[in-house]
């Protein structure tokens, strides 16, 4: 929404307030923060700084971004494996299009918790792919990825000698739905439709029908 | 001649105020306005949620690497509007083992307020006489009616929506329209009107209309965590720091973590506050008439705890020792479920105003159960921004229901199947959370620990904090209801009931951010430290505005009774100052 159209909504350009007004300087301010929404900035490591941090957050962001921790070799796993769990689609890219694989790293270095749960898993996998195949993961073929990939994303399926790898794909597909999903390409196919100066005028005629709802 | 040494600066102010949250920065407003010269303490830094370089609303996920996660600095998450946190580097405090207490504090201006969820509830008569009622903890020296005039200032000056209900114990602002409901919220009225379980539009101070020239009015961001560019919701810093400020009256005083409340041998009388600066370390002191502390409950009795001296030697106004006793949080439960009707639900944006669009204010009477006093539900659902966590244990869901044609699914999965299930259960998960009294105990307290100080020296808090079964079955109840809720909307909880070992879901105690008690108010000066005008009773140029003086909480939040409280209490400073009493 323009700052216009904010002004016009909150009813503001029929009482002559003055130019000071909060409301005049919260929608002048608003235009520039779509147009920075925008130009997407979602895919890692840039133009982070933006959005009202603390000296110390600045600092602590600054450094975390400076480190590295997966090697290469993980990096690819990972990107394998997210979009395994999101591929693209008819509706929208994959994980990696959304640069989930960048925002894993960010995290396993913003949450040392998940540091091991991820490396260990990751061996974990290359371990399974050497024994079944006598390769890496990612040099398995498509097939072969996914052969051991049926073996740990369902969790209720009781396969003997399986459960570390399930709990780590668990947690690789939590994350990748937090990275995919908070993404600009995510967002724009979940529907979510706010973040944006309006008038919540209540739910719509159509739909209140379909559930049998009324206001008083 | 300079001397460098000389750290005191020359003004004695007319009053100095520890604390610049909802109690501290009402008190600053009434006492700039009326001509007072004041000295505002803050511990953080400055804060104004319209100024472009403290501002997180309106940002998206993806601007934050983090993608909104929580941080030990940021413990609501990275767009949050508090500095601080359950754990501030430098700033320990302890527990006495096999007790439990979670301590949240923000060090900015507006304090906890910048954050807060706007639920500003006017506590009803029986909340001020629960003694009264049920025999258990203690009356105020107040009643509602003492409280009322204030509240209704409170209203006019600050905002609140809410719709007049006529209910007995949960008294009717001057409100603004309220919001209409979003859709979960129709649903849950429904539902909840076939239960019984009393439902209407909720009670924020967000201005869904103007009130004056200096804010702005909401446009539905549903971010007040994050604070408001248009200061539409209420926050102590954009509505009473910085119009006190404007009056020329007030000095505000940052990174002042005040050590103790100085004290004149001869008279007992309040000098001034010694602070640390907590940028140089520096000890630094400020001369004032009048000391009104509102540093939170926890930190207002630890600033008097700390404050000892020959003639106060159990600490400042403490010679009743209930300072750090009778502490108490609002008591929390929660549950969450998925509402298989709302798969596949028509997007549109619902954001609504920021928390709830209607609550549960409590509708049973206690002397028909088994435990003496009430709570209220919050509800939350609908189609939210996406952000850290989003789609988290989908592998628990998936599972649980057919897929589009009727095939069962097996939960877990990967690939475009999965990637379908995110965009078929958005906006269909609901959460309610109870939020009830507990009652006041001599045996929940905050003391001196004997061992610890923090980065500036200061002695820290030990807190010895216990649930009795007044809570525990209080907590047991709440889930009872919400499985009620759960069944008749014919949705599926996320949860199993959780049982008494337990606590029947209790959060642990201050994790609900209401805890209030540990200066009580009360007419007879051996069974309390302030009376009813929130003065000490050992000394008369002495107040306390923050949670620390109620008696005991509602079934309420306490925000809005700590705004009228402290404006109140301002307000008789005044009179008393141009009487000649103080």
């Amino acid at each position: 929404m323009k700052r216009r159209d904010l002004l016009k909504n909150a009813g503001l350009t029929t009482l002559g307030l003055a130019g000071l007004s909060p409301q005049i300087k919260a929608a002048e301010w608003l235009d520039p923060a779509v147009d920075l929404a925008a130009s997407g900035a979602e895919k890692g490591g840039k133009d982070f700084e933006q959005f009202g941090r603390t000296e110390y957050e600045k600092q602590r962001d600054a450094k975390l971004f400076k480190e590295v921790f997966f090697n290469k070799h993980e990096m690819k796993t990972i990107a394998v494996l997210v979009d395994i769990i999101i591929p693209k689609d008819e509706r929208s890219g994959s994980a990696t299009d959304a640069g989930v694989p960048d925002f894993i790293e960010f995290m396993a270095k913003d949450k040392p918790e998940l540091q091991t749960p991820l490396r260990g898993g990751l061996t974990w996998l290359d371990t399974q792919a050497s024994r079944r195949f006598g390769r890496q993961f990612i040099e398995c073929t498509a097939a072969q990825r996914i052969e051991i990939v049926e073996d740990i994303a369902y969790p209720e399926r009781k396969k003997n000698g399986m459960s570390q790898g399930i709990a780590f794909f668990s947690l690789m597909r939590n994350l990748t739905a937090s990275g995919f999903w908070s993404s600009k390409i995510g967002i724009e196919d979940i529907g979510y439709q706010g973040n944006v100066a309006n008038v919540w005028n209540g739910v719509p005629e159509e739909v209140k029908r379909q559930y049998g709802v009324e206001e008083e | 001649m300079p001397d460098f040494q000389i750290k005191t600066p020359p003004d004695t102010y007319d009053v100095i105020i520890v604390g610049s949250g909802a109690g501290g920065g009402m008190a600053a407003y009434v006492l700039a306005k009326a001509g007072a010269k004041v000295c505002l303490l803050e511990a953080g830094q400055h804060y104004d949620p319209a100024d472009p370089k403290y501002i997180t609303q309106m940002k998206w996920p993806w601007q934050s690497p983090r993608r909104g996660a929580s941080t030990r600095y940021r413990p609501f998450g990275d767009f949050d509007a508090a500095y601080g946190g359950w754990d501030i580097e430098g700033e320990p405090y302890t527990t006495v083992p096999g007790t439990t207490f979670r301590w949240f504090r923000s060090r900015m201006l507006g304090g906890r307020t910048n954050h807060w969820g706007r639920i500003s509830l006017r506590f009803g008569p029986d909340d001020f006489r629960r003694h009264s009622i049920d025999g258990l903890g203690v009356d105020w020296p107040i009643g509602y009616e003492d409280v009322a005039p204030f509240y209704d200032k409170v209203d006019k000056l600050i905002g609140v929506f809410g719709s007049k209900e006529n209910l007995p114990n949960d008294p009717d602002s001057i409100f603004l329209a309220p919001p209409k409901p979003r859709l979960h919220e129709l649903l849950l009225k429904k539902t909840n009107k076939r239960l019984g379980i009393t439902t209407i539009p909720s009670r924020l101070s967000i201005l869904t209309e103007p009130i004056n020239d200096e804010r702005g009015v909401c446009f539905y961001c549903s971010q007040c965590n994050r604070a408001c560019i248009a200061y539409a919701d209420f926050s102590s810093s954009s509505c009473l720091c910085k119009p006190a400020s404007k009056t020329g009256n007030l000095d505000t005083l940052y990174f002042a973590m005040a050590r103790e409340v100085l004290t004149d041998a001869k008279t007992g009388l309040c000098t001034g506050v010694s602070y640390v600066d907590t940028q140089t370390l520096e000890e630094k002191t400020v001369r004032g008439k009048i000391v009104v502390l509102a540093a939170s409950a926890c930190e207002s009795a630890r600033l008097l705890l700390n404050s000892k001296s020959p003639r106060f030697p159990e600490g400042l106004a403490n010679s009743s020792g209930v300072i750090g006793k009778y502490l108490h949080d609002s008591t929390g439960a929660s549950r969450s479920a998925i509402v298989p009707m709302l798969f596949d639900r028509k997007r549109y944006n619902e954001d609504g105003v920021g928390g709830l669009h209607v609550y549960s204010p409590w509708w049973l009477d206690n002397k028909k159960l088994d435990f003496p006093r009430g709570y209220h539900i919050e509800y939350w659902g609908g189609m939210g921004m996406p952000a850290y966590g989003f789609g988290w244990g989908i592998e628990k869901q998936n599972g649980m229901f057919p897929d589009r044609n009727g095939n069962k699914r097996e939960a877990g999965g990967y690939g475009a199947a999965l990637k379908d299930d995110y965009r078929r259960f958005y906006g269909a998960y609901i959460g309610m959370a109870g939020r009830g009294e507990a009652v006041p105990r001599e045996d929940n307290y905050c003391e001196i620990d004997p061992e610890k100080v923090d980065k500036f020296g200061i002695p820290v808090l030990r807190f010895h904090y216990k649930w009795s079964d007044y809570e525990r079955l209080q907590a047991k109840h709440m889930h009872q209801t919400f499985e009620r809720i759960i069944s008749e909307l014919g949705a599926i909880p996320l949860s199993d009931t959780p049982g008494p070992d337990q606590d029947y879901g209790l959060n642990a105690p201050g994790e609900i951010i209401h805890e209030v008690g540990t200066v009580r108010m009360g007419k007879d000066p051996k069974s309390s430290a302030l009376n009813g005008w929130q003065q000490a009773h050992d000394v008369k140029n002495l107040f306390v505005v923050d949670g620390a003086p109620f008696p005991s909480q509602g079934d309420k939040n306490c925000t809005w009774t700590i705004l009228a409280l402290s404006m109140r209490a301002s307000e008789y400073i005044v009179q008393e100052r141009k009487a000649g009493n103080l």
